[in-house]
């Protein structure tokens, strides 16, 4: 070229590092992942970490915290504290096996709906609508009573009370996204649509998705829990954060029955929570040096 | 005369995740009353953050020094509580995007007399005549059904005078205008000029312009202060600084413009980009860029010295490398 | 032949309830390869959307686009027909025309890739050349998008759109968002583009000053139609349609001489209830009982000049609107 403009400034190249950790090293991702990452130990090492079998009705029944048993023992002599440490198999395994179901069945659907439009966005969006109407809790009760009780059956009802949320995120993001200039950029490129939705679209998606997916953790441990406590999860004996905290509020003199499962519910969804928020830090702040502000 | 606005070696500097940026770097500059003063610069100069500064709007965090002495008071150093009462009523500051600087869900008489009723304590009626007479004044057409309508029935150069409206409300003495007309047509952006120097005349005040279009200055600016990565660079009169630019940055700006005469030619573009204001270059800023730099450009940051009637920050002699006049 | 001939096109959007607006009313354009005609106007008079009409993003109601013969057929959900990947488009927002989560380099390779015009190897190859038509270092193809300034994003997009070695290159108001630096350096490299590739550059902008430094030819349009095409040169020297001498008169000039712009009265109507016979009339200087009654339509006054307006007939020698306006007055009066 005659007169090539000359490079403008070296680029400002970032370490790979310096890409991930400031947002995650935001005290609350700290505590977040390490509460999560402590979890999910004790769960792994539920049988080295539990003194006792938790359905092992060996003890004196109603026995206050103790050297022997820090969580005391519930209304059958069983030791409160491996009863919660094998709660954490049950709670968190299928807290995140309820978002991965739901998000990828509601973002599936949501973006079929998105990209077809038509009536299969119609279809799919009047059903979530319908889905929506109802309390979560109430459709949950509602299924599991015609399932049959039972942790996996509520699962199930939990899956179908929670995907329109993310069928309803992903169609709207798909349609934003998907009119985004650089979509269009590929569609002049010779790209045709589906290969646009799948290169260029979907990996936009996912990042917003996955933000939901991890909040919502929280909120699924809470229902299954809930589900639990209400008599339709988890049956007895099963060790389950939420029965537990039923047969609890039953005997409220004896407080460590309750309090210490509810503070397990609590700590693991606090866990999730912040774990959630910073990731969603993790995303913004890339639009977010994006825009220059004029000064 | 006594200025209006005396700003001093004013400083801002700003947290950023890596650390602190200066992003004013101790500017002076004095404003005198019933003029129409005008700063250019481009994105990252400091332009805007200067005046932001003033009126006490800077993001958390931000630190600042220096002085604004603003009649008789320093605006820096004041308690929020009496900057507040300044803020508005004395001294009034108009934005580039009338879109968000209107609250769209008020309707325009509210956000006319809302702040004329609590600044000047002004009942419900003599408030509403003042926003009609105020609305009259930017010649929006039919103002009493005006005061009534909402942000979103006018079109973008309609807002912008609403705004101005909302700002002269109170009759302030100086308005600050940041871009004003950076977002509108050209068409529109006449008007807007027009307006600004029709108020200047006829109620005497005085205008802070600040704009990255020289050409908008061009119009009607008094007096131009040229911003450069924070610092200015060169200030004066219209006639001088446009007209007759000294300064290399100054000169460069000019040159990339098209201008109406020269057409054929391929515009002068100045290389490079403005720096971030973490990656100032040492000694002068734009060293880096300029077709006239020197050793001594890199070593110190040269002084805003008074030159033949104007404020100069280069040390390059303009006889010996050939700079006309 | 032009490489792309837009005739009588007319784009409408449909509203809910309500008749859907006609954002371009009749337009036509042409694009030579190696030329650069500037389309200005200001805000709602159609530009964009007859921008995005040129390169099959949105359907014309009527009217025909074609590029090298053929028809323009708007984009449909497969993939956009071979040969017309020769007619491409760069944006006006470089923050968001380029995806964040993939590497520059994959952008600009794209074309390569859909259309095989180089095989994996060679590629790296080729936008490393392209890279460096646009002035930017091969390092460059590496990095993200966020890395960039806006002049870096925009000469990447530009990058991208000569990926596809087009004969046409539609640019809607690339330079807008771009500060002045930026903008002359953009704005010299796509004249050089242009001159040197061969390629035809249709550009939309509002910003009459910088048209008038790169185009050869420019259209200006208003409220969905064309008012006036001419030679750049010959449009600023003597323009035919009053809005084209209004938006004329009302850029400033950075000269320090302290003269105002011309402000023009009025403002731009709603696109979707124009004013009756001529769109200009209510705001026009120089109106006269025939414009509000019939329509002026885009007539051929001299070679490659055209306006729409009843002062201007073709075959009289030409005049800026306020010569024709006063010996019009004067014929009208003597006779009287």
């Amino acid at each position: 070229m005659s007169t090539t403009v000359a490079p403008e400034a070296p680029l400002r190249r970032q370490a790979w590092g310096s890409w991930f950790p400031p947002a995650l090293r935001q005290p609350l991702a700290i505590v977040g992942v390490s509460l999560a990452v402590l979890w999910f130990l004790v769960a792994v090492f539920a049988p080295l970490v539990a003194p006792y079998d938790p359905l092992e009705q060996a003890f004196m029944p109603f026995e206050s915290p103790s050297g022997d048993h820090l969580f005391g023992t519930d209304e059958l002599g069983r030791d409160v504290f491996s009863r919660v440490v094998y709660g954490a198999r049950i709670s968190l395994p299928l807290g995140v096996l309820l978002v991965v179901l739901a998000s990828t069945i509601g973002g599936t659907l949501g973006a079929l709906a998105g990209y077809f439009r038509g009536w299969a966005d119609g279809a799919v969006m009047r059903t979530a609508d319908l889905v929506f109407a109802f309390p979560a809790i109430i459709l949950a009760m509602v299924v599991t009573a015609a399932l049959g009780r039972g942790l996996t059956n509520a699962v199930l009802a939990l899956v179908i009370v929670a995907w329109p949320s993310y069928a309803r995120v992903v169609r709207s993001l798909v349609l934003s996204v998907g009119d985004s200039e650089y979509v269009w950029a590929t569609r002049l490129m010779g790209s045709s649509a589906r290969r646009a939705l799948l290169r260029e679209v979907l990996p936009n998606v996912v990042g917003p998705v996955l933000v939901l997916a991890t909040l919502d953790v929280g909120n699924a441990i809470l229902l299954l829990s809930g589900l639990s406590f209400l008599g339709l999860g988890a049956q007895p004996p099963a060790a389950e954060w939420g029965s537990m905290v039923a047969t609890g509020t039953q005997y409220f003199q004896f407080w460590w029955m309750g309090t210490f499962p509810g503070l397990a519910i609590f700590t693991a969804v606090l866990a999730f929570n912040f774990v959630g928020d910073s990731l969603r830090d993790v995303f913004d702040p890339r639009t977010a040096r994006e825009s220059r502000e004029r000064m | 005369m006594t200025p209006i606005l005396d700003v001093n070696r004013l400083r801002v500097r700003l947290p950023t995740p890596d650390g602190p940026a200066t992003v004013v770097d101790g500017i002076d500059y004095r404003v005198e009353p019933g003029e129409v003063f005008g700063i250019a610069g481009e994105s990252g100069s400091g332009k805007t953050m200067s005046v932001l500064a003033l009126m006490g709007l800077l993001p958390q965090g931000a630190a600042v020094e220096g002085q604004a002495v603003f009649e008789g008071q320093d605006l820096l150093h004041l308690p929020p509580s009496k900057l507040r009462r300044i803020c508005g009523r004395e001294l009034a500051m108009v934005f580039q995007d009338p879109m968000t600087s209107l609250h769209p869900m008020l309707s325009i008489g509210t956000q006319l007399t809302e702040h004329v009723r609590q600044h000047l304590g002004l009942g419900r009626r003599a408030a509403a005549e003042l926003a009609v007479e105020t609305l009259r004044e930017v010649r929006i057409p039919d103002p009493e059904s005006a005061l009534n309508a909402f942000p979103h029935q006018f079109s973008g150069g309609m807002r912008q005078r609403i705004a101005i409206a909302v700002a002269l409300a109170c009759r302030p003495k100086l308005l600050i205008a940041d871009e004003p007309t950076t977002a509108l047509d050209v068409t529109v952006q006449a008007g807007i000029i027009r307006l600004l120097d029709r108020l200047r005349t006829e109620s005497g005040l005085t205008i802070v312009l600040i704009t990255h279009d020289l050409g908008v200055l061009s119009s009607i600016a008094d007096r131009v202060s040229v911003f450069y990565a924070g610092r200015v660079v060169e200030a004066g009169t219209r006639i001088d600084v446009l007209g007759h630019p000294r300064h290399p940055y100054t000169r460069a700006l000019l040159d990339a413009l098209p201008h109406p005469e020269a057409t054929a030619t391929p515009l002068i573009a100045i290389h490079g980009a403005p720096p971030t204001p973490r990656r100032i270059p040492p000694g002068c800023a734009f060293h880096p860029r300029c077709s006239y730099v020197q050793a001594s450009c890199r070593e110190a940051i040269p002084p805003l010295v008074p030159v033949n009637g104007r404020a100069l920050a280069c040390p390059v002699d303009p006889l010996r490398v050939g700079i006309p006049g | 032949m032009s490489a792309l001939e837009l005739t009588d096109v007319v784009v409408e959007y449909e509203r809910r309830g309500l008749e859907p607006v006609r954002a371009v009313a009749g337009a036509s354009l042409e694009v030579e390869r190696g030329a650069i005609v500037g389309l200005v106007g200001e805000s709602g008079c159609g530009k964009s959307t007859l921008a995005r009409a040129a390169v099959g993003m949105v359907a014309p109601r009527s009217g025909t686009v074609s590029f090298e013969g053929r028809e323009v057929k708007p984009l449909t959900r497969g993939a956009r027909p071979h040969e017309l990947v020769r007619l491409q488009m760069v944006f006006q927002n470089p923050f968001s025309s380029l995806n964040p989560r993939r590497r520059v380099g994959e952008q600009i390779g794209d074309a390569l890739a859909v259309l095989g015009l180089a095989s994996r190897p060679q590629r790296a190859g080729r936008i490393a050349e392209l890279l460096e038509q646009v002035g930017l270092p091969q390092a460059a193809a590496r990095g993200y998008p966020h890395e960039f300034s806006g002049g870096q994003r925009q000469r990447i997009a530009i990058a991208r759109a000569l990926a596809a070695s087009p004969s046409v290159i539609v640019l809607d108001e690339p330079l807008a968002s771009l500060d002045a630096s930026a903008q002359a350096q953009i704005a010299n490299l796509l004249v050089e583009l242009a001159r040197e590739l061969e390629v035809g550059l249709l550009l939309i902008s509002h910003d009459l000053a910088i048209v008038r430094h790169v185009a050869d030819t420019v259209a200006v349009m208003y409220l969905g139609l064309i008012a006036e095409t001419a030679p750049t040169s010959e449009l600023w020297a003597m323009p035919l349609h009053p809005y084209s001498e209004a938006l004329i008169a009302a850029v400033p000039h950075a000269d320090g001489s302290g003269t105002m712009p011309e402000a023009l009265p009025g403002e731009v109507p709603d696109p979707s209830r124009p004013p009756p016979g001529c769109r200009f009339h209510p705001r026009c200087p120089y109106a006269f009982d025939r414009c509000p009654s019939e329509e002026p339509a885009l007539v051929a006054l001299a070679p490659a000049r055209s306006a729409a307006c009843w002062l201007q007939q073709p075959g009289a020698t030409l005049a800026t609107p306020a010569v024709k306006s006063a010996s019009r007055l004067a014929s009208t009066r003597s006779a009287e």
